[in-house]
């Protein structure tokens, strides 16, 4: 795409002896949208305050623009953050916090006008410059965050989980408005989030992460369909995910049957972990399936029927739009890009099985990882 | 069910109110009776006037107006002392390490769980000619240094035995603070310096007035530390209230102690009323 602007080149951060990030490499582009997406806890706010300059690692550098800024504290980045949560003064209204950081630049008051009106413009905050910050909404406060990092034309924007606190609807508006607003401002911005929907809908890079290791970095397309282990397959979208055997290129083993598939440069009998998305999977009466499974389990979703399949005691979900009752038998039939084969890792065998599925499960998680927070 | 609620908060006032009365209105009921009466409890303005009109007979200067603004002085000084040094104080503890906190909190609060005469009778050993602070500066090879008896040594009494009341507010203020306030001030471009000028500074108002106010009062009506370390040579407005007091002198001390109490609360009420615009919701309010 474009050109680097910044590197972090083996880095490690330790607290108090735990590791918590773990020799990252990884570089972002100029004027790029990259997400660092993962579990909470893996060290995603680690990172980002490492490029802010709130932290300096334990070993390894932070490069901008090939020099090294290890060193250099925050004030003295070409970087602006949008925080956790906020961080807006208290003690300053809409316009004072927007303003706040041209004025400490000693920029000219007309220009310092100019530019905040125009921010106020660009997060749809227009007449809002003399409320009390504390008297917004949320989304309203999270936009003046934006606002008062973006009117210092910052080459780099960090936020993170800039989104966390809103309800589902404004979330999505809000992430397209920032998108918006990266593209017609052509900056780098450097967005954390636990969402892996939200990441795959805005990145133009994303890259997982968990316990403090960058486990894949690629296109939303390239993380969703080319998942590099069994944490990125299962983290990113639903997957089924089972014991293969990579018989020869193009030919992989599951349930004791040869499959065709698209995949290749693996040894002869390798043992894999095979990704079936609940999508890829066709359903036909069941003296036609390539595999025989009972339903047992059906949840309407609107859009499809997410369906529990068993087969010879492996549990799988399904994606379909026919309506198949519970406890009828039916067959399946994959074809070869259906399928993807992943090396093992030690994550194998850690997810993709849906014997514990509920319909509720997806919300418990997510309740559970706002109560962390 | 209002009406129930507010019975019910009646009830839960009234031991207090009582207490209120008994040890608040009632005593400051008597000051202001002795103020506006005479020997013979007749209504006179005699007092008060005394106040601001007694004149010394040999240099004509008015007494007790005289010793109300070196009261002031001296109460301004030791405030303005005890918030420089108290404010960099609270913030050293608020960022010092949890352990660190508790240690430096118990040592600011060591000296208030002592009785002020033993304070004040231990700055006297300090302090005097021939004390531990000149026994120090000669071992260094210096001229000894006269402080005993001088405003110095009043002010450093005063200073002593307020600065907790200075730092404790601000401390409280600035703990409650959100730190990534600051984090975001450095992010916007603030050096060190600036972190402290617009944002620590602004947010820590409240505690700085909570603070101001609570030395302020107690040391413009101090008195002891006055006659001990200033050798009774700085009489202070709470030393002439004590002398008049002592020497049976009610109605006049109830006056002395009248206007000063007016003066206090005129002087609170404006700088409520003058911060009052300031305060803005949220945040660290005291
Ligand atoms: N200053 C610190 N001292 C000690 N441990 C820390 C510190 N900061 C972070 N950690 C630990 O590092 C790990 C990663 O933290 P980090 O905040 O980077 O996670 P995260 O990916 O941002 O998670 P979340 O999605 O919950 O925000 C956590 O286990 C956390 O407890
Ligand atoms: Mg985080």
């Amino acid at each position: 795409m474009s050109k680097e602007l910044i590197r972090l080149k083996d880095v490690s951060m330790k607290f108090d002896g735990d590791t918590i990030l773990d020799n990252i490499n990884l570089y972002f582009n100029d004027k790029e949208f990259l997400t660092l997406l993962g579990p909470s806890g893996c060290g995603k706010t680690t990172t980002l305050r490492i490029v802010g300059g709130f932290l300096v690692p334990t070993s390894g550098d932070v490069l901008f623009d090939g020099v090294r800024i290890n060193d250099v504290p925050p004030n003295k980045r070409q970087v602006n953050t949008v925080f956790q949560k906020y961080a807006l003064f208290p003690h300053l209204n809409v316009f004072d916090n927007i303003a706040f950081g041209l004025r400490i630049q000693k920029v000219a008051k007309p220009e310092i006008t100019k530019r905040v009106q125009e921010m106020l413009e660009v997060v749809s905050l227009k007449g809002f410059d003399h409320r009390s910050v504390t008297s917004l909404s949320g989304g309203q406060q999270q936009r003046v965050a934006i606002a008062r990092a973006l009117v210092n034309n910052p080459k780099v924007l960090l936020l993170d989980e800039p989104l966390g606190a809103l309800d589902m609807r404004l979330r999505k508006d809000m992430q397209q408005e920032l998108k918006r607003i990266q593209r017609e401002m052509e900056i780098t911005f450097i967005y954390v989030t636990h969402d892996q929907e939200e990441a795959l809908a805005m990145s133009d890079t994303v890259v997982v992460m968990d316990g403090g290791r960058i486990q894949q970095i690629g296109t939303p397309k390239d993380i969703y369909n080319e998942p590099k282990n069994a944490f990125v397959a299962d983290f990113i979208g639903e997957s089924n995910i089972v014991d293969g055997i990579m018989r020869s290129d193009g030919v992989v083993e599951i349930f004791n049957r040869k499959f065709r598939c698209l995949d290749s440069g693996f040894a002869p009998d390798e043992a894999v972990d095979v990704v079936i998305r609940p999508e890829d999977v066709d359903i036909v009466p069941e003296s036609e399936g390539q595999l025989k499974g009972t339903v047992t389990q059906v949840t309407f979703k609107g859009m499809q029927y997410d369906i529990i399949v068993d087969f010879y005691g492996f549990k799988w979900l399904i994606q379909t739009t026919d309506f198949c009752p519970e406890g009828s038998k039916i067959g399946i039939k994959i074809d070869p890009d259906g399928f993807h084969v992943m090396k093992k890792s030690h994550y194998s065998g850690m997810f993709g099985d849906y014997s514990s599925y509920s319909e509720e499960y997806d919300e418990i998680s997510d309740a559970e990882s706002e109560a962390e927070e | 069910m209002s009406g129930a609620k507010s019975r019910r908060t009646a009830v839960l006032l009234g031991p207090y109110s009582v207490w209120a009365a008994l040890f608040i209105l009632v005593p400051l009921f008597f000051v202001a009776y002795y103020a506006f009466t005479d020997n013979s409890f007749n209504f006179t303005l005699d007092n008060i006037l005394k106040f601001f009109t007694e004149q010394s007979r040999e240099t004509g200067s008015r007494i007790y107006l005289d010793i109300f603004f070196r009261s002031l002085k001296l109460a301004v000084i030791s405030t303005v002392i005890c918030l420089l040094m108290g404010y960099p104080l609270a913030y050293i503890m608020t960022r010092a390490g949890e352990r660190a906190q508790k240690i430096m909190m118990v040592l600011i609060m060591i000296p208030m769980w002592m009785n002020f005469l033993i304070r004040t009778y231990a700055w006297m050993t300090i302090l005097q000619d021939t004390g531990i602070l000149n026994g120090f500066i000669q071992s260094l090879g210096l001229q000894p240094i006269h402080i005993i008896g001088t405003e110095s040594a009043v002010v450093v009494g005063m200073v002593y035995d307020y600065l907790p009341y200075m730092v404790l507010p601000i401390y409280s203020v600035m703990a409650k603070m959100d730190y990534k306030l600051v984090e975001a001030a450095r992010d916007l471009g603030c050096n060190g310096l600036q972190v402290l000028r617009r944002v620590i500074l602004p947010l820590s108002i409240p505690g700085i007035l909570n603070g101001v106010t609570m030395v302020l009062i107690p040391s413009i009506s101090t008195f002891y530390i006055s006659q001990k370390l200033g050798n009774g040579k700085f009489f202070l407005i709470g030393d002439a209230i004590e002398g008049q007091y002592v020497s049976n002198n009610l109605h006049f001390a109830a006056a002395m102690a009248f206007i000063l109490m007016v003066i206090l609360l005129a002087a609170m009420a404006l700088i409520k009323y003058l911060t009052g615009r300031r305060e803005y919701e949220g945040g660290a309010k005291a």
